[in-house]
């Protein structure tokens, strides 16, 4: 009995590597810590009602960023892992196995666990209070959403501890990804992590959307709209087409590896090039999701930080459809060399560079929305024109990919690998750090301090350039992505040692803003920001930092695109907004099932990964009881008394 | 906000931080390696060089003015108390404006998109090239994780080395009995997947007699990153030395042998005075179900009677056939 719980042990758990041991360790000691802690302040009950059952979607944001920190965390510490092993040739450092391992995880945390989470969290913290909206149109699925991807995360992450990581690529291509050449369950890790929290993500989509299109304030008319609700409204239709694919894509993959089939096994008749065709059919779409509302974080801080409007507004919002339409017909400039033709290539070639066009155009509006402002350099206006240069190389290396049989030399080189993360750092991570700096006071009430802001910037900005101009030359230099080490004979070293230093500055200009944020907290009360700490122009800064949990006390108007910036120029004129009388706010009810549900999907996606079907069972009968219980629950609501949101209004106003 | 005055301090470190970058990037281009994209031996190579520097030229006709405008706007309208450039915080719309910068990029890109739909006909890997001498045929099998080269016109075979004559078409065959890799010599051409069931074609031809680096490009498993392999171009006569020199001093790539090879694991180099008849053809037809070719199942492209070769061309293999 002993020796076979012995041998089940060492196979459930990852054994045999120091660094994991470590992790083994740390992860312990952090547990250990987080439920001491709450014993010892009697946090837990604080914890679930304020936190865990919430369906406040401020709240919601701010555990979307957390977490999403968190994976930039993992997922940066996988990056330094994979440069220290190629810093040298012929390093030691990590075996091949290990070294697939974590790229692979290192590319899907941080797209799928540490951008989209970042997107979300925003989407989540800014929307309703940019429309005027009280909350999103569908509160308790947003809950939901939130907590399948916070369970699907983690289910992919147990990997690394528990019965091992995937490693056939971030997107998993087959057969690699098949049973046949990956036997063990680090692929069902994969599968099941991303299916978890697809379904969330696909479920947030649909409720912002929705949120946006019955939710505006009186008077918003579409081409009212703030700039960052209109990206976000163009991601949601991204999402709300790509999803479903990578949905059905995963669960194919998974009859696969789980039942016997064969959709992308040659033998009896699969093709695993379908699977490479349906993968990037959601996986372009993908990068245009993270990126538009970068777009928009970017819109908004330009035109506040230049105090000017954004210039060329119905040009911003036409440019943004197109890209979201354009995302859809450029997949297969993933695999120009897979010989489909010069026909199909040629096609793909020229709507890839397309979409030049209206991202270039998006570029030139955002300086002129400068031009003739006045640019202030707080850490958001920092980001965003860091962005700028970096994005417009970075877009261009791009164009240069497309040109199909160019990309016959570039593809599967180091140059892709520089171009997409100069375009996914450069525009997504800069965005979200800019929108982070920008929204942080409406998020937590005080307003960070700028000076360790400053020093991340600058170590994070010099980094990105030492870490991946490099690459582009060793890209030419004939060097291949995924190489898990080189020979000192290729002439490849200088190059890739110059690109670990800056892999590492990175990493500490990461560090700077964790001591950026802890700083603040430390600080917190010295730092107390007002509702309008930027003198912005939209309506989520014309009430107090933090929002109250129903944001607006009266539903304001939205006439204009910068009603708030209208608002004041308005006051300052001493012309004031007739009183209105205040009324009973309608308010969802917290609920415990979005998070209970999510723990069966949890419990389920664990027992289809080690294919214990009776554990599937259980999980998945209790997301249906959930289902059930749900339905039968009909006290979902209340209202918020008028002289609650007067005692409220006063205290939040009277500390401003 | 409140402005201090700016210490030297606060300018020597973004400079000497940039300066450092800068020397940081330039440095280690100069001191080694060599850039084998853009250092083309051969006519496919040279065309792709060239397409690249024309796509580069084209996009940086945007950019560079771009960036140059970006620093002036941004250093003109920053927000100094002394600042004399005008503010006008209103002026969100001018017509021509948005008309020019909706042209410019349409026109650039309209130019970039002739010139690459241009070349993606002329490179197209399966057109062969133009040429007095034939071309000579190399199949080219990917394995777990080592190339298998067959050179039916010659009857050997080689493992992770590659001997093809200069100036003269090479018509490579491609597939794989493994994962998809690709074939890539960077200074001859561009790569093209190795794929199972379907084989195809790539033309390539070295100008020059010399030793080319050669991989595989795309990602298939622990080992993937050992398949690398020398390209020596060498005369026709070295060339036909060296098929004699394999041919006496080797042994034979028998069913059973291949087999072995075919397992996944690491191989040195190898030569081989002979293979199996048809392996190149059965290791693209293993997974035919029975009634379907092997073509049937990766689309029809090919069955309008070759205007242009499909890499998946069924004809190609009639050949081969008969060559054999």
């Amino acid at each position: 009995m002993l020796e076979r719980l012995k041998e089940f042990a060492s196979e459930f758990f990852v054994t045999g590597d120091p660094l994991i041991y470590g992790a083994d360790v740390a992860i312990g000691i952090t547990m250990i810590t987080i439920v001491t802690v709450l014993t010892y302040f009697k946090k837990w009950g604080w914890l679930w009602r304020n936190w865990l059952t919430t369906v406040d979607h401020k709240k919601i944001g701010i555990m979307y960023i957390i977490a999403s920190i968190i994976m930039l965390f993992r997922g940066g510490v996988d990056a330094l892992m994979m440069r220290l092993q190629l810093a040298m040739p012929n390093m030691d450092f990590l075996h091949p196995e290990h070294y697939n391992q974590v790229f692979t995880t290192h590319g899907t945390i941080m797209i799928l666990f540490m951008a989209m989470p970042f997107m979300f969290g925003l989407f989540n913290v800014i929307v309703p209070l940019q429309i005027g909206a009280r909350d999103v149109a569908f509160p308790f699925l947003n809950a939901l959403s939130f907590w399948l991807f916070f369970l699907g995360a983690m289910l992919f992450n147990l990997s690394f501890v528990i019965g091992g990581s995937p490693d056939a690529g971030w997107l998993s291509y087959p057969p690699l990804s098949e049973l046949s050449h990956s036997p063990g369950v680090g692929q069902n890790f994969y599968i099941w992590g991303i299916q978890i929290s697809g379904i969330g993500s696909l479920a947030t989509g649909i409720n912002f959307l929705v949120t946006i299109i019955k939710m505006r304030a009186p008077g918003m008319r579409w081409m009212k709209m703030p700039m960052f609700t209109w990206s976000v409204f163009s991601t949601c239709i991204i999402i709300l087409f790509a999803f479903p694919i990578l949905t059905v894509t995963l669960a194919l993959l998974f009859l696969d590896r789980f039942a016997g089939a064969h959709f992308f096994t040659l033998d009896l008749g699969g093709n695993p090039m379908m699977y490479i065709n349906l993968i990037w059919m959601w996986g372009h779409p993908e990068v245009y999701i993270v990126v538009l509302p970068a777009f928009g974080v970017f819109s908004e801080i330009v035109s506040t930080f230049s105090r000017k409007k954004l210039f060329g507004y119905k040009s911003m919002v036409f440019a943004m459809l197109i890209i979201s339409f354009l995302s859809f017909f450029t997949w297969a400039h993933h695999f120009f060399t897979m010989g489909s033709g010069a026909d199909v290539n040629a096609f793909f070639a020229v709507t890839t560079m397309l979409i030049a066009i209206p991202t270039g155009v998006k570029i030139f509006n955002w300086l002129f929305t400068m031009y003739r402002g006045r640019i202030r350099m707080a850490t958001p206006m920092m980001w965003t024109l860091a962005f700028i240069p970096c994005f417009i190389v970075g877009g261009m290396t791009g164009v240069l990919l497309s040109v199909a049989p160019a990309d016959f030399q570039f593809h599967n080189s180091y140059f892709l690998i520089a171009h997409f993360h100069q375009v996914l750092i450069g525009g997504v991570v800069f965005g979200y750090f800019a929108g982070l700096y920008y929204w942080w006071p409406k998020m937590f009430g005080f307003q960070l301090e700028e000076k360790l802001g400053k020093w991340a910037f600058w170590t994070w900005n010099i980094g990105f350039y030492v870490c991946f101009m490099p690459q582009y030359a060793v890209g030419l230099m004939g060097m291949t992505r995924r190489l898990s080490t080189y020979g000192w004979d290729t002439g490849w070293w200088e190059l890739n040692f110059v690109s670990t230093i800056g892999a590492f500055l990175m990493g500490v200009g990461f560090l700077f803003q964790v001591a950026q944020i802890a700083d603040g907290i430390r600080k917190y009360k010295t730092l107390k920001a007002s509702g309008d700490p930027w003198d912005g122009r939209t309506l989520e800064w014309s009430i107090p930092s933090p929002a109250p949990e129903y944001n607006f006390a009266v539903t304001p108007r939205g006439d204009d695109i910068d009603e708030w910036w209208e608002e004041k120029e308005r006051r300052a004129k001493g012309i004031y907004p007739p009183e209105q009388p205040l009324e009973p706010i309608h308010m969802p009810k917290n609920s415990s099932i979005p998070f209970i549900m999510s723990v069966f999907w949890f419990v389920a996606g664990f027992g289809f990964v080690f294919g214990w079907l009776w554990m599937a069972i259980l999980g998945l009968a209790g997301v249906g009881i959930c289902m059930i219980a749900r339905s039968f629950s009909y006290d979902t609501d209340y209202y918020i008394p008028v002289d609650e949101i007067k005692r409220t209004e006063a205290s939040l106003r009277g500390s401003v | 906000m409140n402005k201090k005055p700016r210490s030297l301090i606060r300018i020597i470190i973004p400079v000497v931080l940039t300066l450092v970058t800068i020397a940081l990037i330039v440095w280690p281009m100069l001191a080694g390696g060599q850039y084998v994209v853009l250092d083309p031996k051969g006519p496919i190579g040279a065309s792709q060089r060239d397409l690249i520097v024309i796509s580069t030229i084209l996009c940086a006709v945007i950019i560079v003015p771009v960036l140059i405008l970006s620093a002036v706007i941004v250093w003109r309208y920053r927000d100094k108390p002394d600042n004399k450039a005008a503010y006008e915080p209103n002026w969100s719309h001018s017509t021509k404006a948005e008309a020019i910068w909706w042209t410019v990029p349409i026109i650039i890109i309209g130019l970039l998109a002739i010139v690459t739909v241009r070349y993606t006909y002329d490179l197209e890997p399966s057109k062969p090239l133009a040429h007095e001498k034939a071309p000579i045929t190399i199949q080219v099998s990917s394995l777990d994780w080592k190339w298998l080269f067959m050179y039916p016109e010659q009857g050997i075979a080689t493992v992770n080395t590659l001997n093809i004559p200069a100036d003269r078409p090479v018509k490579f065959e491609l597939t794989a009995d493994s994962p998809m890799n690709s074939f890539w010599i960077p200074q001859l051409g561009g790569q093209i997947y190795t794929m199972s069931g379907m084989a195809m074609t790539l033309y390539l031809q070295a100008d020059h007699e010399g030793k080319y680096w050669g991989s595989g490009a795309n990602f298939t498993g622990e080992h993937f990153g050992e398949m690398r392999f020398d390209v020596n171009a060498t005369s026709d006569e070295d060339f036909d030395n060296w098929v004699a020199e394999v041919k006496q001093s080797s042994q034979a790539l028998t069913t059973e042998g291949y087999k072995a090879l075919a397992e996944p694991g690491t191989s040195n180099v190898a030569y081989y005075s002979a293979f199996p008849e048809g392996l190149f053809q059965n290791i693209v037809t293993k997974y035919v179900v029975d009634g379907q070719s092997a073509h049937s199942k990766h689309g029809s492209s090919s069955e309008a009677s070759g205007a242009i070769q499909s890499p998946t061309d069924v004809s190609n293999q009639d050949e081969d056939k008969s060559a054999n």
